[in-house]
């Protein structure tokens, strides 16, 4: 690294390369990538943890006690935002909320020692998009299925004036098309930008201890990686975050379905 | 920028990612959301069943101890209650017998003391017919020794009866 300083990419960590495996689907080649590979790890990761809930005891040990208390954060988070008919919801977001935290938290490890590229697959808007229109799909299947054509009085907030609706009624239909984008994209941000200012600041401590004014160059490294450090744990605040965020605003958009007003 | 390439219409991963993303993510919610998660939220709401069945036998349980408890105490003060009357009916008793005989031994007291009180008078009416003999018979003996003259039984005896009585 240290003759081609000055070079080195922020967004290479981001670059899907195959890994093998292709094959065929409907006229698409499906290969196994990095970032499938990550997910699987991030499964299995998650499978692990949840198989070590699964004793059953009356008394919890730690990681029981530990699997518990994610479950037991979902599902009275279900519980007070849709009401005893979230439960029927909770798998899903469940599953949601925990695999956007294991491939938050998974693309944190620091494996780049170790010569491997971790990868963070919710830096990828192709898949916060998808799941975002997994959610998105789900309130209007809910939403259709359980009140019909009702449905639309979704746009007409309760207790508008009725001069008013056909004002409101636009705004709030726009307001309700841009979610599945905005709740993909929040996460494929906050991951993207984290991901980038940790690499630059990765940057500038390599390039710093390669500079020709050496005494100069050490300073700046080292208060890059001070910051770093403090970048650092606030990414896994953010990946905590950002996956409660969208489970919270998921569990809110069912609730709009379920609970029409 | 390759989160953004890949939206690209000619993009080779693209389809991977879907594909990979969707068999993931339909393998945890299947195997993890509607697998394990049920028998894990099982499990915790047994156990806060338990804690709460638990709880409502100790309140039980503690309720019946307090009636447990206020029943003895009835029967204490019930048992008290009839110890003190039996008490006060004895002292009560006690006291009229006490009476009754204090009244008796008063009566033959008094019985006594009238006796007594008869033979004092009649032993002074004797004693002062006595004197009244004796002072006549001095009397008559001064007289006589002084004066020389005899005097009348009945004189003298008249005379100390002035004198005795007033």
């Amino acid at each position: 690294m240290a003759a081609e300083s000055g070079k080195i990419d922020p967004m290479h960590q981001f670059e899907v390369t195959p890994l093998g495996g292709g094959f065929n689907l409907g006229g698409h080649e499906i290969l196994f990538t990095n970032s499938a590979l990550w997910m699987v790890v991030a499964a299995i990761a998650l499978g692990i943890f949840m198989w070590g809930g699964m004793r059953r005891q009356l008394i919890p040990g730690r990681w029981q006690a530990a699997v518990e208390g994610f479950t037991g954060f979902i599902s009275s988070m279900m519980m007070a935002n849709i009401g005893t008919e979230g439960r029927k919801y909770t798998p899903y977001v469940f599953s949601l909320f925990m695999f956007i935290l294991f491939c938050n938290l998974l693309g944190m490890l620091p494996l780049g020692v170790l010569g491997l590229h971790p990868f963070t697959v919710t830096s990828h808007i192709a898949i916060t998009g998808v799941l975002a229109l997994i959610s998105f799909a789900i309130v209007l299947v809910v939403g259709f299925w359980r009140h019909g054509l009702h449905f639309f009085s979704l746009f007409v907030p309760h207790g508008t004036p009725l001069p008013m609706i056909p004002i409101i009624a636009p705004i709030e239909f726009v307001s309700f098309m841009v979610r599945p984008f905005s709740l993909g994209l929040r996460l494929f941000v906050a991951m993207t930008a984290g991901h980038v200012l940790l690499k630059v600041l990765s940057g500038f401590v390599i390039n710093g201890f390669n500079a020709e004014t050496l005494w100069l160059g050490s300073i700046v490294s080292v208060l890059s990686f001070t910051l770093m450090i403090g970048i650092s744990a606030l990414e896994l605040l953010v990946a905590g975050i950002q996956a409660y965020v969208f489970a919270l605003l998921t569990s809110l958009y069912i609730n709009d379905a379920v609970n029409l007003h | 920028m390759p989160q953004i390439a890949q939206l690209t219409a000619d993009n080779w991963y693209l389809a991977s990612q879907l594909f990979w993303l969707l068999v993931v993510f339909a393998g945890i919610y299947v195997v993890i959301g509607r697998g394990m998660l049920p028998k894990i939220e099982a499990t915790v709401d047994a156990r806060d069943r338990k804690v709460a069945d638990d709880l409502a036998a100790a309140k039980a349980a503690h309720a019946a101890a307090d009636a447990l408890e206020e029943s003895y105490r009835q029967q204490t003060e019930a048992s008290r209650a009839a110890a003190q009357k039996a008490v006060a009916d004895a002292k009560g008793k006690a006291a009229r017998d006490a009476e009754k005989r204090l009244a008796k031994v008063d009566v033959e007291l008094g019985e006594k003391l009238s006796l007594a009180e008869a033979d004092i008078a009649a032993a002074r009416k004797s004693a002062m017919a006595e004197i009244e003999s004796v002072a006549v018979e001095a009397a008559s003996d001064l007289v006589a020794k002084l004066s020389g003259a005899k005097v009348a039984a009945a004189d003298a005896k008249a005379a100390v009866k002035a004198v005795l009585h007033g």
